[in-house]
């Protein structure tokens, strides 16, 4: 019934962002940027470093207004940082229930601590975890207060190659849980085909250049459909012609 | 130019040294694994028998050894078994009891007064702007000042009495509190109070989740200083005027030349300032156990 509502509340409200823009002194690192999400959608930004990703997150995030234009997101927002954020001096459960009020707040954290496969380890310092796990915490913190938007920025950018493949699988099975939208900032053009809905490359301040993916697992592994999209993606951030 | 010729060492030093140099190898194998002979143990049991306190028990035993030999006179500085009689000696005359209770007295209701003021000054104006207007600048020239420079001041106001004293404790352990304090809540880290923000956590939830927590160390750093320098007040106080306590136990040993009595004042502040610091130390055990330098991870 709750959850019922909740879901509508979600639908009604997705990402809008119109022309917005974003100075530092005479720069202007986002000039007149639009973008949509829908709900329940993930999109993927790609871009060179420096052009603004992390900016342009931390609009959606409401940690920093605009210089013009306007930004309409969710009320309940989440952020995961490239760094995991968590508090040192608190146990993992106590991290996740940060924003948490109400009884059943540690139940909630357990649960998702569950699902980011890190029961039994509610009881650990912040020092005790390898940077997988600290990540998936934070993770955790991000989605337990069932928000309407996610946003991660490089998220798993410290992460080793087999590590990262992990949390593709975690961010896929919990889209289907969670169902909220995520806008995820990465350097990696895999990482990129693995998961998106949407594909989004920026340059010069705007959104450059988008690209549905509508493919199977298997396809996003190994197609060809897949090495086409890569190529595209490549020649939208101008690395045509190289790898 | 000429030639620069590098010659071969390793040739000339023969096999075993040019092996060492040109692959120069370390082996680490788990602490207690290492091959030990017995005698390899009894030289590191025989160098740091105490660890720390190898070095005090061993200028102890050679303060004793010259007092016994003649070396050092009584009244220059009597031997360490000689002061511990004199303390007990006192302590039967019922002298050393009452005194040490009146000092520790003073430095408790000083100790008690400073760091309350010193805390709540330091909340204040570490989380509130204008409680860092409020109170500053006023700590910042207080801290120039020296503690014993305030003591001719203060007998001038406050007279010769208790309050002189106790308040000059609480100067000492006020001033320091505060700075540490304000300092710690400043220097939480930016990015995780940013971070609590996004997560809707409200202002209750920043301040009691990180803030405290997060200026912990520098509270506990605060608390060292301000025991030390309570301490250094109460000695100053108690030195300049006083007709009981430690302070006048010392000033009454130097006025009769009884150097045992003075050495006896100057043991109990030393273990007073040992205590102070252990307590603080456990205190550390207990709250910092999260920090990634207690018990290597
Ligand atoms: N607080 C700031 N003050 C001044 N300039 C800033 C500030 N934050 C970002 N910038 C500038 O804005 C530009 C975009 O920064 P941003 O962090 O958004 O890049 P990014 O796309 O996230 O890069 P990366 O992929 O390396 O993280 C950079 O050139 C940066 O120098
Ligand atoms: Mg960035």
């Amino acid at each position: 019934m709750s959850s019922a509502v909740a879901t509508d509340l979600r639908r009604s409200t997705g990402v809008v962002v119109e022309r917005v823009v974003r100075r530092f002194g005479d720069r202007t690192v986002l000039d007149q940027l639009d973008l949509t999400i829908a709900d329940g959608e993930l999109v993927i930004l790609l871009g060179p470093s420096g052009c603004g990703k992390s900016t342009l997150l931390r609009l959606l995030a409401g940690l920093d207004r605009p210089d013009g234009g306007r930004v309409e997101v969710p009320a309940k927002r989440a952020i995961v940082f490239q760094a995991d954020r968590l508090l040192p001096w608190q146990r993992v459960l106590r991290n996740v229930t940060l924003g948490l009020h109400g009884p059943d707040a540690e139940q909630r954290a357990r649960d998702v601590l569950a699902e980011v496969g890190l029961s039994g380890r509610e009881r650990a310092w912040p020092k005790e975890l390898s940077g997988g796990e600290a990540q998936r915490v934070s993770l955790a913190r991000a989605l337990v207060s069932e928000p309407g938007l996610v946003l991660l920025d490089e998220p798993f950018a410290a992460l080793d190659a087999i590590t990262r493949l992990r949390m593709h699988d975690l961010v896929r099975a919990l889209r289907t849980r969670h169902q909220a939208a995520m806008l995820l900032v990465t350097h990696d053009i895999d990482e990129a085909i693995a998961l998106a809905d949407r594909v989004l490359v920026m340059s010069d301040g705007r959104i450059g250049g988008s690209h549905e993916v509508h493919l199977s697992a298997a396809d996003r592994e190994a197609s060809v459909a897949r090495e086409e999209l890569r190529a595209r993606l490549l020649e939208d951030l101008g690395l045509a012609g190289r790898h | 130019m000429t030639e620069v010729r590098i010659p071969a060492p390793a040739v000339i030093k023969g096999p075993d040294a040019a092996t060492k140099n040109e692959r120069a190898r370390e082996v680490f194998v788990p602490r207690g694994a290492r091959r030990r002979t017995t005698l390899g143990t009894l030289r590191e049991r025989l160098r740091w028998p105490l660890g720390v306190y190898t070095t005090p028990v061993v200028i102890l035993i050679a303060w004793e050894a010259l007092a016994r030999a003649g070396v050092l006179t009584k009244t220059y500085a009597p031997a360490p078994t000689s002061i511990v009689n004199s303390a007990v000696d006192l302590w039967q005359q019922g002298v050393l009891g009452p005194d040490l209770a009146i000092s520790l007295q003073r430095a408790g209701l000083g100790l008690a007064l400073g760091l309350t003021v010193g805390i709540v000054a330091g909340v204040l104006g570490g989380l509130l702007r204008s409680g860092e207007y409020l109170f500053n600048g006023v700590v910042q020239v207080l801290n120039t000042i020296p503690l014993l420079a305030v003591l001719p001041l203060m007998i001038v106001w406050f007279g010769i009495d208790e309050l002189t004293k106790v308040l000059l404790i609480s100067f000492g352990a006020g001033v320091p509190m505060y700075l540490n304090l304000f300092a710690a809540i400043r220097g939480v880290d930016q990015r995780l109070i940013e971070m609590t923000r996004t997560t809707g956590a409200g202002t209750w939830r920043l301040v009691t989740r990180v803030l405290v927590p997060g200026s912990l160390p520098g509270f506990l750093v605060g608390l060292r200083f301000s025991l030390a320098y309570s301490v250094l007040g109460l000695v100053a106080a108690e030195t300049v005027n006083a007709d009981q306590g430690l302070g006048f136990l010392i000033t009454q040993g130097q006025t009769y030349l009884q150097t045992n009595q003075v050495f006896v004042g100057l043991v109990i502040y030393s273990l007073l300032g040992l205590l102070a610091d252990q307590f603080v130390r456990a205190l550390e055990r207990v709250l910092l156990r999260w920090r990634p330098s207690y018990e290597a991870s």
